[in-house]
């Protein structure tokens, strides 16, 4: 088999910015990379401290995904994503406070605390879940980018799965059909080489995801998730493939997840310096700090200034997410039907 | 300042774990991300990660200590150069407020129950014609299309060929090829596509070929389609019909006989309709297209043949949670539906030859369900038994058996009896295809069982 290409292996930008990006831009990144990097410790901190419960699967490491693609999108376009999905949901403009309460199951959260971690949505910002299935996000992405064909717009879906998820069948099944019927989805494989404990070579012989596209006739590349920049180029090339009307594409986003699958799991499957590794020469938020310095876009102080604010934003989301009540006990009864209450059987 | 590192839940069902082992000692420094402890709980050794960054002041709790409650303060973290002195041992209880509020989720208010509706379904001297349930389904389809640009059929064979069953007859020549749609046989994939087509504002309608075949694309309907409105917290749901044959043909074994009426009624967040008549295939189908809820549509094959009077008339629908009372009796209640009141109706016949008279329910649909006109029969009549070809093991009869134990016990004068399906696969013989399904003679005994006679 010849090498694989990894997040680890491909070029790496440390320290160098590239030409085609403002300095407001790069540091907007920064910004939106680090939000999600704050955001998710602390709910680590809260999962710990029990106020967050059940399952929670945090982002951390593949920051640059969401904000690169979010950087190529434009106001209409959709996105829907898996239970990791926290960072799809501050990167694409939901209030940290919502998110934070619905992690705490609280009232003042994005589901009113019927949610969770996982089952999230966003009518306003055209976030569609947040689902706990693994892999059947990918089918209602890929409708999603339907139901904007059959009105005759030019927005785009952006539909995000894991490696796991990317040996489902329904993921085939879909492929199928969004290139037989030309759907404007971008189906993002966020690849971030573990399927809870398994590695991509445990699962498959035909590690190259965005490869399988080929067989259905669907464009599509990888791409370097550790740099914003790469991805963001990547992502306005889907873009505008999608807008022009020739179907879906494929990005096979290579990424690195440094915790766990979800708080609960020891990750005994790969080793310690491999992650200490990506974390400390492949880090997406640090390779931008570099550019911005050296760029000399940035001072020290100006940074400083960001982590302030940002610090600042996830302590409020925080204290919201532990004020908000708990939701009404008349609430387990609203909800399950759109016009209706339900009956009592 | 100085902070309490906590002994943190790492799963979540932990309450309390072995503090393994310090991986920091005090006056160490630390950032993000450094291990500071491996800590044992009942599934795993875990390693625990510095949140903050700063200096470890004190250990508050030994390497090696098991039972640490969780939430118990560990060590204390500062920055560099102060002096930490472990803080008063605060309860760190930030837990929940709202939950001692009330005692019990009963307190909350309990759903409303559906009042009994005995208005005809449609005027008297009403223009009637005569169709079979595949001509009404295919109208039904069609005015509501007509009528709203969003709606659309998806399915396999829908378009060019027409349908599987001809349901679809026509449709592809009078709404083209936008709205028709032909899928390749992926039932997984395209109830999926039809669920997000939902969610982006879309009302689909998703044609199985038969029910059987929606086993792959069970996950959709009930996980996708049916819990979103709840998990949205009221943002967004499915709009939309999961339709197609259900239950038994004749002869196709048995893959191919499910009847799955009982399967959808559990979830809450569908509805579920399985009709017998053509009228009512017309009108539920065309309420269950505009309502706002995921529908799963049960029809039946033997039943697409089968004529009956529909009304003659532009647009006429039926509410769902209204039964019909197909005839009037006061010795026995027979509750039915769909395929089920072939036999139900039949037996009733053969009864009042014999001075029996039975009163025949079609709950049309099964969720939401008419429990009252069936307690307000049952209370009449005293008797009940129930009619319908799927599973005996919690089927729509053992509910409505609990359900009227419940609501009617001191009105009853026998057991609730319930007609079934045997508990086997469907056979492929003739002979014991036959003996799977109930009967007619079936339905005749249990009534007089319990009828005493």
């Amino acid at each position: 088999m010849p090498p694989r290409k990894t997040a680890a292996t491909t070029a790496a930008a440390t320290g160098k910015p590239a030409a085609n990006v403002s300095a407001e831009d790069l540091k907007r990144y920064y910004r939106e990379m680090l939000l999600i990097r704050r955001f998710e410790e602390k709910a680590g901190q809260l999962y710990g401290m029990g106020l967050i419960g059940g399952f929670c699967h945090l982002y951390i490491g593949q920051e640059a995904v969401v904000v690169g693609l979010e950087a190529a999108a434009s106001e209409g376009d959709k996105r829907v994503t898996s239970y990791r999905d926290h960072g799809h949901m501050l990167a694409c403009g939901m209030d940290p406070k919502g998110v934070m309460a619905e992690l705490t199951g609280r009232i003042g959260g994005y589901s009113k605390g019927k949610g969770g971690s996982m089952h999230m949505f966003s009518k306003e910002k055209h976030f569609y879940g947040g689902h706990g299935i693994v892999a059947a996000q990918v089918p209602i992405g890929a409708g999603l980018a339907f139901s904007d064909k059959y009105r005759g717009n030019d927005r785009v879906t952006f539909t995000y799965f894991g490696d796991g998820a990317a040996n489902q069948g329904q993921v085939a099944e879909s492929y199928n059909m969004a290139q037989l019927w030309d759907l404007p989805v971008i189906f993002v494989i966020e690849n971030n080489q573990y399927a809870m404990g398994t590695s991509v070579k445990r699962a498959t012989k035909s590690p190259d995801f965005w490869e399988r596209g080929v067989a259905y006739g669907i464009a599509g590349e990888a791409v370097d998730g550790m740099d914003v920049l790469a991805v963001k180029a990547a992502g306005e090339k889907a873009v505008a493939h999608c807008r022009a009307g020739k179907g879906p594409y494929i990005l096979e986003v290579m990424t690195y997840r440094y915790r766990g699958h979800s708080m609960s799991d020891p990750a005994k499957y790969r080793t310690r310096e491999e992650v200490q590794e990506m974390r400390e020469k492949r880090d997406a938020i640090e390779n931008v700090r570099q550019m911005l310095l050296t760029g000399g876009h940035a001072s020290e102080d100006d940074l400083k200034k960001i982590d302030k604010e940002i610090k600042d934003i996830v302590n409020e989301a925080a204290e919201f997410s532990k004020e908000s009540p708990e939701p009404d006990l008349s609430e387990l009864w609203t909800d399950i039907y759109a016009d209706t209450a339900p009956q009592d059987a | 300042m100085a902070t309490e590192i906590l002994m943190p839940a790492l799963s979540p069902t932990m309450e309390e774990g072995t503090l393994a082992k310090w991986l920091v000692k005090e006056g160490d420094s630390v950032k993000s991300g450094d291990i500071l402890a491996e800590i044992e709980t009942d599934k795993a050794t875990m390693e625990f990660e510095a949140v903050d960054e700063g200096v470890i002041g004190k250990l508050l709790v030994a390497e090696g200590t098991e039972g640490v409650k969780v939430n118990t303060p560990i060590a204390i973290i500062g920055e560099a150069g102060e002096t930490m002195a472990a803080k008063a041992p605060a309860p760190a209880d930030e837990a929940p407020k709202a939950a001692e509020k009330a005692p019990a989720a009963a307190a909350a208010s309990a759903p409303a129950s559906v009042k009994v509706d005995r208005s005809p379904d449609w005027p008297d001297g009403t223009k009637m014609k005569t169709q079979t349930v595949r001509e009404a389904l295919r109208d039904a389809m069609a005015e509501e299309m007509r009528a709203d640009d969003s709606v659309f059929i998806m399915g396999e064979e829908v378009a060019e060929y027409q349908g599987a069953y001809k349901i679809t007859q026509g449709l592809l020549d009078e709404f083209g090829a936008r709205r028709v749609i032909d899928t390749p046989i992926t039932e997984h994939g395209f109830a999926g596509i039809g669920v997000g087509a939902a969610f982006g504002g879309l009302k689909p309608i998703v044609e199985f070929m038969t029910f059987n075949f929606a086993m792959q694309a069970i996950d959709h309907i009930i996980n996708s389609a049916a819990k979103t409105l709840y998990m949205s917290g009221g943002q967004m749901g499915a709009p939309m019909v999961f339709r197609g044959p259900n239950g038994a043909a004749a002869r196709v074994g048995a893959q191919h006989s499910h009847d799955y009426a009982a399967w959808y009624s559990q979830i809450p967040g569908l509805k579920v309709v399985m009709p017998y008549s053509a009228a009512d295939a017309k009108g539920l189908l065309k309420t269950a297209i505009r309502d706002p809820n995921p529908v799963v549509f049960l029809e039946n094959e033997i039943l697409y043949g089968r004529s009956f009077e529909v009304p003659d008339v532009d647009d006429f629908t039926i509410p769902f949670g209204k039964a019909k009372i197909w005839r009037e009796g006061s010795d026995v209640t027979i509750v039915s539906f769909g395929i089920g009141m072939t036999y139900a109706l039949e037996a009733a016949e053969k009864l009042a030859a014999e001075g029996i008279e039975a009163e025949v329910i079609d709950l049309r649909t099964l969720r939401p369900l008419d429990y009252d006109t069936i307690l307000e029969s049952v209370k009449k009549t005293n008797r009940c038994v129930t009619v319908e070809e799927g599973f005996p093991v919690c089927s729509i009869g053992n509910h409505l058996s609990a359900y009227i134990m419940t609501h009617a016990f001191d009105y009853l004068d026998a057991p609730v009896l319930n007609c079934t399906g045997k508990d086997v696969p469907m056979p492929y013989a003739a002979n014991l295809e036959k003996l799977a399904l109930t009967s007619v003679a079936e339905v005749i005994e249990a009534v007089k069982t319990v009828t005493y006679r």
